[in-house]
């Protein structure tokens, strides 16, 4: 699916991500866990072409994405839920979710978004920018995923989220991944909520992958070491 | 300074005032809505667009020439083809400007205030060359001229109201492109997160082109209607483009009912003050007027109110 090979990016003159490379299957959900500052936001931007990378290569399904606009990378199948949300505070509920389905060129809003995420589907008149931050979440997810994608970036999604509603979310991108059979790339601090959604785990530091296992082997104390300050 | 006027006098003098006003209104307004979602879109203050009006006013010349001596049989009707003209002319020129301007100059505000202001200058000597120095005036049909006598101290210009009714026309086509169309989502996605408009699959750039051209198109109508109510010259663009700036400043960038709101505040206050004072003193009355109230409210008469 996403194959990112010997990825670099830099701000100016100084490299933040060194040579990183990965691999997902096809309906994989992928944690990249990490502290601040370690460079997950860093590599969700460069995947989606917000941040130019300085060398290496990042393909999905054998297409080759480097280089290309955020918009083209959208049209090829990649989606992205920023950290922050990012919705668009001033447009409705539903013309956020519409934003997303202008790369598809659709017309109706699929059932299913609003099957998943009813509450939208209450406040579909509302401004974005007046829902509680975990509504913001699922609107931003529900945008993303209009844009029929492969693969779905999600940067930090529980920042800022109650608790209750991150035990939701878990469940949530589970059901989509199932429905979907969409791959998942998500980067997180919370553990327990890593634990919860993820086939496999990415560590990142300072810029470099340290340490990496499938869920069932996973050493929970040890990575939890790595988030630790 | 309402000295010497009867009650009945003073009555009809903001009557026809008002309705004077309602013309400078309607040209401000067409203006204002170009450069407005121009800036909104790109964050370009294009000093080049009170010349792409006069664009449109001499395309309009030019329509109407060509149908007073080859199709006089249907002279009545050109001003709707002269529109449609003034509409593609200033367009495509927007289009152009943007794709070979414009473009290379984002995220550089001051280079774009510049660069458009370098253009206004260039459009207004090929004006000059092309059409001479000495202002043009455009022959309207019969159904244009003549006025409407309301009561026996009070007319309203028969183009005057055609002037008014096409600014609604306009104005009302502009709501519901960036209300109810595709291309108007884009816009206001683009316009307030462009960076994540593009993550979200939007090509801000070819919204940023076509925008571009749309607001030069309105400029370009808006000198169609220029034609009835002012005499097109090199120059005369200049003259409106300072008013239209304050116009989209004080009704709050991004916020097309605040342009509406402020164009009409504007010019009705201007064009009945003039007629008591001199017409510097009421220009320098409405400045002081807008200055004092953006000094109290700088995001301008509008703004949508969001959490943040």
């Amino acid at each position: 699916m996403l194959d990112v090979t010997r990825l670099s990016v830099a701000y100016g003159q100084s490299e933040v991500l060194h040579s990183l490379s990965f691999a997902t299957d096809k309906a994989e959900i992928v944690a990249v866990m990490g502290r601040n500052g370690m460079g997950k936001t860093t590599m969700m931007k460069s995947l989606m072409g917000i941040l130019p990378s300085r060398s290496g290569s990042i393909r999905l399904e054998g297409t080759e994405l480097g280089g290309l606009e955020s918009h083209e990378r959208v049209a090829h199948g990649l989606a992205f839920v920023p950290q922050g949300r990012m919705i668009f505070p001033t447009l409705t509920v539903e013309e956020n979710i519409r934003t997303g389905m202008v790369v598809r060129k659709k017309s109706r809003i699929p059932d299913e978004i609003f099957a998943l995420f009813p509450v939208l589907y209450d406040m579909r008149h509302r401004r974005g920018g007046n829902l509680s931050g975990g509504q913001q979440q699922q609107l931003a997810i529900a945008r993303a995923l209009v844009a029929d994608p492969k693969v779905l970036l999600l940067d930090e999604p529980t920042e800022g989220i109650q608790p209750s509603i991150i035990k939701d979310m878990a469940r949530v991108l589970k059901e989509i991944r199932s429905m979907m059979s969409l791959t998942i790339v998500v980067s997180e601090q919370v553990l327990s909520f890593a634990m919860d959604v993820a086939d496999r785990f990415l560590v990142m530091e300072n810029g470099e992958f340290v340490y990496e296992d499938v869920a069932e082997n996973v050493d929970e104390t040890k990575i939890a070491g790595f988030l630790s300050v | 300074m309402f000295d010497g006027y009867t009650a009945s006098q003073l009555m009809s003098i903001f009557a026809m005032q008002g309705f004077a006003g309602l013309i400078l209104f309607s040209v401000f307004l067409l203006m204002a809505l170009g450069l407005a979602i121009i800036f909104g879109q790109m964050g370009v203050i294009n000093m080049a667009h009170g010349e792409f009006m006069i664009l449109g006013a001499y395309v309009t010349f030019l329509t109407s020439n060509f149908f007073q001596s080859n199709l006089p049989h249907f002279f009545g009707g050109y001003f709707f083809f002269a529109m449609a003209f003034a509409f593609l002319a200033a367009g495509a020129l927007g289009y152009a400007l943007e794709w070979v301007l414009i473009r290379h100059l984002y995220r550089r505000p001051l280079d774009t205030l510049l660069a458009t202001w370098g253009v206004s200058m260039i459009l207004q000597q090929v004006y000059r060359s092309v059409f001479g120095a000495r202002e043009v005036g455009v022959v309207l049909p019969d159904w244009l001229m003549g006025s409407y006598q309301v009561t026996d101290m009070i007319d309203v210009p028969i183009n005057g109201m055609f002037v008014m009714a096409l600014t609604a026309t306009i104005t009302a086509a502009v709501f519901a492109l960036m209300f109810r169309s595709t291309w108007g989502l884009q816009v206001r996605a683009v316009t307030q997160n462009r960076v994540m408009a593009g993550a979200a699959g939007i090509n801000g750039k070819r919204v940023d082109r076509l925008t571009f051209a749309l607001g030069c198109g309105i400029a370009g109508v808006a000198g169609s209607a220029f034609t009835m109510v002012g005499s097109t010259g090199p120059t005369a663009g200049q003259l409106y483009i300072v008013d239209t700036f304050l116009v989209v400043v004080f009704g709050g960038a991004q916020s097309l009912f605040g342009t509406i709101a402020s164009a009409f505040a504007i010019s009705q206050s201007q064009s009945t003050m003039e007629f008591f004072l001199s017409g510097s003193m009421a220009k320098v009355l409405t400045l002081l007027t807008v200055v004092g109230i953006l000094l109290l409210r700088p995001q301008g008469l509008f703004v949508v109110k969001v959490r943040k």
